[in-house]
């Protein structure tokens, strides 16, 4: 890929200038410069849907303007492969799955298949993010490799579900570093584990400012009520969002104060089981008028987006998450957040300053009846959510821990590094 | 920029980037907490006093490191809270002198106790480290009174090396602002003594900005 750094680059960073202030983007420039021209690739299993996705939508545009010749690969398997790999996903957060021999077979090959597909890009690239257990047994295939190679998980891998841990760990020991969201997520592993929590991106279709006529033609197009509260779960339907959960909280609270909700999902393309979670909640909402259950597209940023803004209280109850980027996405549109009280929600939600944190749907359905009566709460809450994401979890802060990250590591991973 | 004092080098604006790292030791009693202290990496010690500034947090910081806060939040034991709370690094001529005080604090605490205080599985304390980044921004004064009126928009990476990071790095154990001040013999002393009277223990990076640059701005009005 041919580097640039043009007129279009400084465009690009004077935009997020304008949001988190030039201060932040000298930072990252000057942070950048001495990784101008690195080759860095990344790579995961979908280019559309799912918080990892979206972060790299726009960390690579993001590299790209700061000098770094940044790209993006993306691997394929067969439905066998992505049975694995959500067996994966579920195991590392926890739940006793039996991974049969075929599929692990089939995960084995769909690897060694895109690792000849991606020879010439991987073997030469200067790092190599490798993203969640998807791709991760591709490092095995590139004895040659010239680079660094880091796996970042994105996954609560708090308790994982050991055996399948101890064969996935076969693949990772060999990374030069790993990355995880939480302290509580490291697992230990023979090399440097660093601790990066995810981010949005203020400039997205999903969390840009919108005209509120596009905020207000939600409300017909989905056959909305303007004038009573809503409550908004966005998340794919996977049950450990819990979205039944959250419809046994809407009823508990709905007994008490007119309410209606919103579950809106879309389908990650390497998520088998989100049609089989879909019918359950279809079944769980039985035709409840005041219950919307959404499937979107995946380009549905846009309609989320004025989803979030509508909305009153933004939910998140999740039993178990690795970040909870629609946490964020709450936060940023000025939302308390009801969160479930687990992995990365605990690094955004705090109790009456950011919203709630809950364990049960009855814990989710006090706390919306709480802010539901209170809507000056409500405003100052979301104020402080808003700037504390401003601080915390744009994709800025985010960025710069990765450029620390590749400096740190291009030195030898020294404890203090002085550069320039 | 004007050159007030050629002899003296000028204050070289340097900024930096921190990264964390898990150390893979995490403890959930006392005892554990106590053994730990004793083999983590030097560097852990430090993070844990001074990491909270680059850390995500709302909540106003009762205990002002790490330590403090998990024996109050974790262990809820409140006086080994408060003790650990006043356990100040700059009291200690290395990062080593202070692992033992901490050690003999925790030793303390556990000889008085009946019980080994414990936390919950998901209270666990998970010793943490860092990787700092240092660039040169450039930027460079020779004379203090030109630093008023840029101290505001320094980035806090910038405030958290001369200010923070200063005080583990240089002999003197002090800000790099009060040392670069000192050398112009005793000029600046009501401005050096002002800065060394601050502390930053329980704020956070920005108001620490803030406050600096009140010292700076107030000390050269009183002199204009």
């Amino acid at each position: 890929m041919a580097l640039r750094y043009d007129k279009q680059d400084k465009d690009f960073l004077a935009h997020y200038a304008q949001v988190t202030g030039t201060a932040v983007i000298q930072h990252l420039e000057q942070l950048a410069a001495p990784l101008k021209g690195a080759k860095v690739v990344h790579v995961n299993s979908t280019r559309e849907g799912g918080g990892v996705a979206e972060i790299l939508q726009k960390l690579i545009p993001f590299k790209q303007a700061l000098g770094i010749d940044a790209s993006w690969e993306v691997i394929n398997g067969s439905p066998a492969f992505y049975e694995c790999t959500k067996g994966f996903h579920n195991a590392l957060q926890g739940l006793d799955v039996h991974i049969p021999e075929s599929l692990l077979q089939a995960y084995e090959e769909t690897n060694a298949r895109c690792a000849e597909q991606l020879r010439p890009v991987l073997e030469q690239a200067d790092f190599v993010f490798i993203h969640d257990p998807q791709p991760a047994a591709l490092l095995s295939h590139f004895p040659k490799r010239r680079g660094k190679w880091i796996w970042r998980c994105h996954i609560d891998a708090s308790h994982p579900f050991r055996p399948v841990w101890k064969y996935l760990r076969s693949h990772l020991g060999a990374y030069d570093a790993s990355i995880f969201s939480l302290p509580e997520f490291a697992q230990p592993l023979p090399h440097p584990q660093y601790i990066i929590a995810p981010s949005i991106d203020p400039l997205s279709d999903k969390n840009r400012d919108l005209p509120p006529a596009e905020i207000d033609a939600i409300y017909s197009r989905f056959g909305l009520d303007p004038e009573r509260p809503m409550v908004l779960q966005v998340s794919r339907y996977d049950r450990f969002k819990d979205p039944v959960g959250v419809i046994q909280a809407y009823r508990l609270a709905a007994k008490l104060t007119p309410l209606q909700l919103v579950l809106a999902g879309g389908e990650a393309s390497d998520d088998p089981e989100g049609m089989a979670v879909l019918q359950e909640v279809q079944q769980a909402a039985a035709n409840d008028p005041d219950i919307h259950v959404l499937l979107l597209p995946p380009d549905a940023h846009r309609t989320i987006n004025a989803l979030q803004r509508a909305s009153d209280i933004v939910i998140q109850k999740s039993i178990r998450e690795g970040f909870g980027l629609t946490v964020a996405e709450g936060m940023w549109k000025g939302k308390p957040v009801i969160g479930g009280d687990t992995g990365g929600i605990r690094l955004q939600v705090f109790n009456h300053y950011t919203g709630f944190l809950v364990r049960t749907p009855e814990g989710a359905a006090l706390r919306i009846r709480y802010l539901l009566h209170r809507a000056r709460l409500r405003r100052q809450i979301g104020e402080r959510a808003r700037q504390f994401v401003m601080d915390n979890f744009l994709n800025t802060r985010h960025l710069r821990e990765y450029l620390t990250l590749l400096v740190g590591l291009q030195d030898g991973c020294r404890e203090r590094v002085v550069v320039g | 920029m004007k050159t007030a004092a050629p002899a003296i080098s000028p204050f070289e604006v340097r900024d930096c980037a921190l990264i964390t790292l898990s150390t893979g030791i995490k403890v959930q009693n006392l005892k554990e907490f106590r053994d730990a202290l004793e083999k983590i990496p030097l560097a852990s010690i430090g993070h844990h006093f001074w990491g909270r500034l680059l850390r995500p947090q709302f909540d106003e910081p009762e205990y002002n490191n790490d330590f403090a806060s998990w024996a109050y939040r974790g262990l809820h034991d409140k006086t080994l809270a408060e003790r650990l709370s006043m356990t100040l690094p700059t009291d200690f001529d290395s990062l080593e002198q202070l692992r033992l005080e901490l050690v003999d604090t925790v030793e303390q605490r556990l000889d008085e106790s009946e019980m080994i205080p414990w936390a919950r599985a998901d209270q666990q304390f998970y010793f943490l480290h860092s990787q700092i980044v240092v660039f040169d921004t450039g930027l460079r004064f020779d004379d203090p009174v030109d630093l008023v009126s840029y101290l505001p928009t320094l980035s806090t990476g910038c405030i958290y090396y001369h200010f923070i990071d200063a005080r583990s790095r240089t002999e003197q154990r002090c800000d790099d602002f009060s040392a670069w001040l000192a050398g112009f013999g005793g000029r600046y002393r009501g401005l050096i003594e002002r800065l060394c009277g601050f502390d930053p223990y329980f704020s956070s990076l920005e108001e620490i900005r803030a406050h600096v640059a009140s010292l700076f701005q107030t000390f050269f009005e009183e002199q204009s």
